[in-house]
């Protein structure tokens, strides 16, 4: 789960990090109140959960309360690849000497976190690991010593952060990797660091995405998540536990299991269909959650075709195929549908699929080619 | 012969009266595999149909000589399970559970590594050796006895591959799954090197998905002379970048991760790569 940057922010300044000052605001007037407030310059951020917010236009310098309720005015409401903006955070302006990127994030590889600096902050730090990736310095962190003041040294020394600082970077190290543990966090990032002109080192933004399979642990974390991020279809799935990911073909996938489900994508691709999604309805395949994944999936009005995939193994296909009628009924879907079930009692299953009037297939192959040739016809 | 199971293993379910613990200790000796003993704290002294349950798993070790750990616990007691079985000095321990958080496994990873425990999982089917003993939840009938070594990181995409080589006349050696997670116990590589080994297996299927680069290493392995023919699937070909496609692990991130990639480094490492799953018995004659 990301948080917005004025929630990580939050988070790190409890943590002893440094931030500008500065609130969030739902509207331009309270935008222009809080400018009124911080006096003197300042800026106005788009709060939303993707990057490239500047080059957007989400993000602007205001030298009056009169500007920042204008910036507020414009940010507010307007769309940042698809997601609508509902909040500004306005903070006091730095005037900046140097920019440092600094995040913490987890190794996968070496099954540890790793820090990461560079010299070059305030850009895609993406970018420069693909252009510049000697100016990108790494150290790994041994989660039972926990992070080292000498490793700080080092990579202060290697960014060539001016001796004056090192003490205050300690500090915000320190703070963030507390942050990233406290919080479960599979990234907590700073950029910017700044240097200010007053000579402060200052987290002028931050971001923190945290471990869903550990929101358990952490109710507080859970209570922030922004629904108005998500769209309606992954709010349902999310309250019905499946995993779905909106795609833009026109094939809609139920799958049983998170790597038959991308394969059956990868199948539907590979016959000249386009998945309109990926959606696992887990191991059982319960009647109740067949029908949540139908709604999900039938939300979307590109879908022009559906495929159903469940490898039951142990599971008794019969059954399967009485919760997909039974949810098919209260869901009231009309589109060509195609059903490939596989497990105990398989034959009976299909039966009861092609008695409702639906394609059925055996193998893999067949009831993609099934599939896309369906909505090929129904387009 | 086999790898890792067969019908000496002596198992002991943590979570054996559970819901799918009790389901599946059941299919498990259904099939043939010494169910030995459950940990359920709290129900010690009770018994699981014919299996007797502790309150930990050191008592469990004990008095039954278990010696292969498998996890049905929920995810937020998962950590705990696999530390307890390391423990108590168990050399192989199977979690099935999903949704452990990556923080914990960087912990329990190093820990069991030091109690030399070795770990499959978590989120993963288990283990399944045709014939002898299958330790996991892989439903036994989709697969005969046969020569080729199964290893993936998904469950019902590697079910699909077993009933897809069946069908075809192929059998199974011994088929590991070894999970979805970012951070998990044994790689892709690890598995070869144990089928490397293995009298009774022939070829080799790896099925991996987008994410990490379990695959890439797996690949240098195979390109510098690896002894046995592979064949490989890997999904989610068609899957977006940055979205978690299910699995925790399976996620393109900063570019790096592709479908596409981990095609080209099995490719250029010799492996025969399918298009879709139901291609793999062909490539494997």
């Amino acid at each position: 789960m990301k948080l917005h940057e004025y929630q990580a922010k939050k988070i790190f300044a409890e943590h002893g990090i440094a931030i500008p000052r500065g609130r969030v605001a739902d509207t331009k007037e309270q935008a222009r109140d809080i400018a009124k407030e911080l006096g003197g310059r300042v800026v106005v951020k788009a709060q939303v959960l993707v990057g490239g917010r500047g080059k957007a236009g989400g993000v602007k310098v205001a030298d009056t309360p009169a500007a920042a309720l204008k910036h507020a005015d414009e940010i507010l409401g307007m769309k940042i690849k698809d997601l609508p903006v509902r909040k500004v955070l306005v903070d006091e302006a730095a005037a900046i000497q140097t920019e440092i990127y600094f995040g913490i994030t987890n190794d996968r590889s070496a099954r540890k976190p790793v820090m990461i600096a560079s010299a070059s902050g305030g850009i895609d730090i993406e970018e420069v690991a693909a252009q510049t990736p000697e100016k990108i310095i790494r150290e790994h962190v041994d989660p039972f010593l926990g992070l080292r003041d000498y490793q700080l040294r080092h990579i202060a020394s290697m960014i060539d952060l001016p001796r004056e600082h090192w003490a205050a970077f300690a500090k915000i190290a320190h703070g963030l990797y507390r942050a990233y543990r406290d919080t479960d966090a599979t990234l907590a990032e700073i950029n910017p660091l700044v240097i200010t002109e007053a000579n402060q080192l200052v987290a002028l933004d931050g971001k923190l995405v945290v471990d869903d399979n550990a929101l358990y642990k952490h109710s507080e974390l859970e209570a922030m998540r922004d629904s108005d991020e998500e769209t309606p279809a992954e709010t349902e799935a999310r309250i019905h536990g499946l995993s779905y990911v909106a795609l833009d073909g026109e094939i809609g996938c139920m799958v049983n299991g998170a790597g038959l489900a991308m394969a059956t994508m990868d199948i539907i691709q590979l016959y000249g269909g386009r998945p309109a999604n990926f959606l696992d309805v887990g191991g059982g395949a319960g009647a109740d959650k067949v029908a949540a994944a139908l709604r999900i999936i039938l939300r979307d009005t590109k879908v022009k075709a559906l495929l159903i995939n469940i490898f039951g193994g142990i599971t008794r296909c019969d059954e399967v195929a009485r919760g997909v009628l039974t949810a098919l009924e209260t869901v009231g879907a009309r589109l060509p549908m195609v059903g490939r079930l596989v497990g105990t009692n398989e034959e009976e299953g299909r039966k009861l699929l092609a008695d409702a009037h639906m394609l059925t297939a055996t193998s893999l192959a067949d009831a993609a080619q099934k599939v896309v040739a369906a909505a090929k016809g129904a387009q | 012969m086999s790898v890792l199971v067969d019908q000496h293993t002596r198992v002991m379910v943590q979570g054996i009266t559970g819901r799918e613990g009790l389901f599946h200790t059941r299919q498990m000796i259904a099939y043939g595999t010494q169910v030995v003993a459950g940990v359920t704290p709290g129900k010690g002294g009770e018994w699981a149909d014919s299996v007797p349950v502790f309150d930990t798993c050191k008592l469990a070790v004990e008095a039954t000589a278990a010696n292969c750990a498998l996890i049905f616990v929920p995810a937020r007691f998962a950590a705990d399970a696999m530390l307890e079985a390391a423990d108590a000095g168990l050399p192989l321990i199977v979690c099935i559970s999903e949704g452990v958080p990556v923080q914990d496994m960087m912990l329990v990873r190093p820990y069991l590594d030091k109690c030399g425990a070795r770990l499959i999982g978590p989120n993963c089917p288990g283990l399944l050796t045709p014939g002898s003993a299958k330790v996991g939840i892989i439903p036994g009938h989709i697969a005969s006895v046969g020569m080729v070594g199964v290893v993936a990181r998904s469950g019902t995409l590697t079910y699909e591959v077993l009933h897809a080589l069946k069908q075809a006349g192929l059998g199974t050696s011994t088929c590991v799954g070894i999970g979805g997670d970012p951070v998990n116990g044994t790689s892709f590589l690890d598995v070869l090197k144990l089928f490397e080994d293995d009298p009774l297996t022939e070829k080799v299927v790896l099925i991996g998905e987008i994410g990490g680069r379990d695959e890439e290493d797996a690949a240098a392995y195979i390109g510098n002379n690896y002894g046995k023919p592979v064949a490989a699937f890997i999904a989610g070909q068609s899957a977006p970048a940055g979205k978690r496609m299910g699995h925790a692990g399976a996620i393109v991130e900063g570019g790096a991760g592709t479908a596409a990639e981990k095609i080209e480094a099995l490719r250029t490492a010799g492996v025969r790569v399918a298009r879709h799953p139901e291609e793999l018995p062909a490539l494997l004659a």
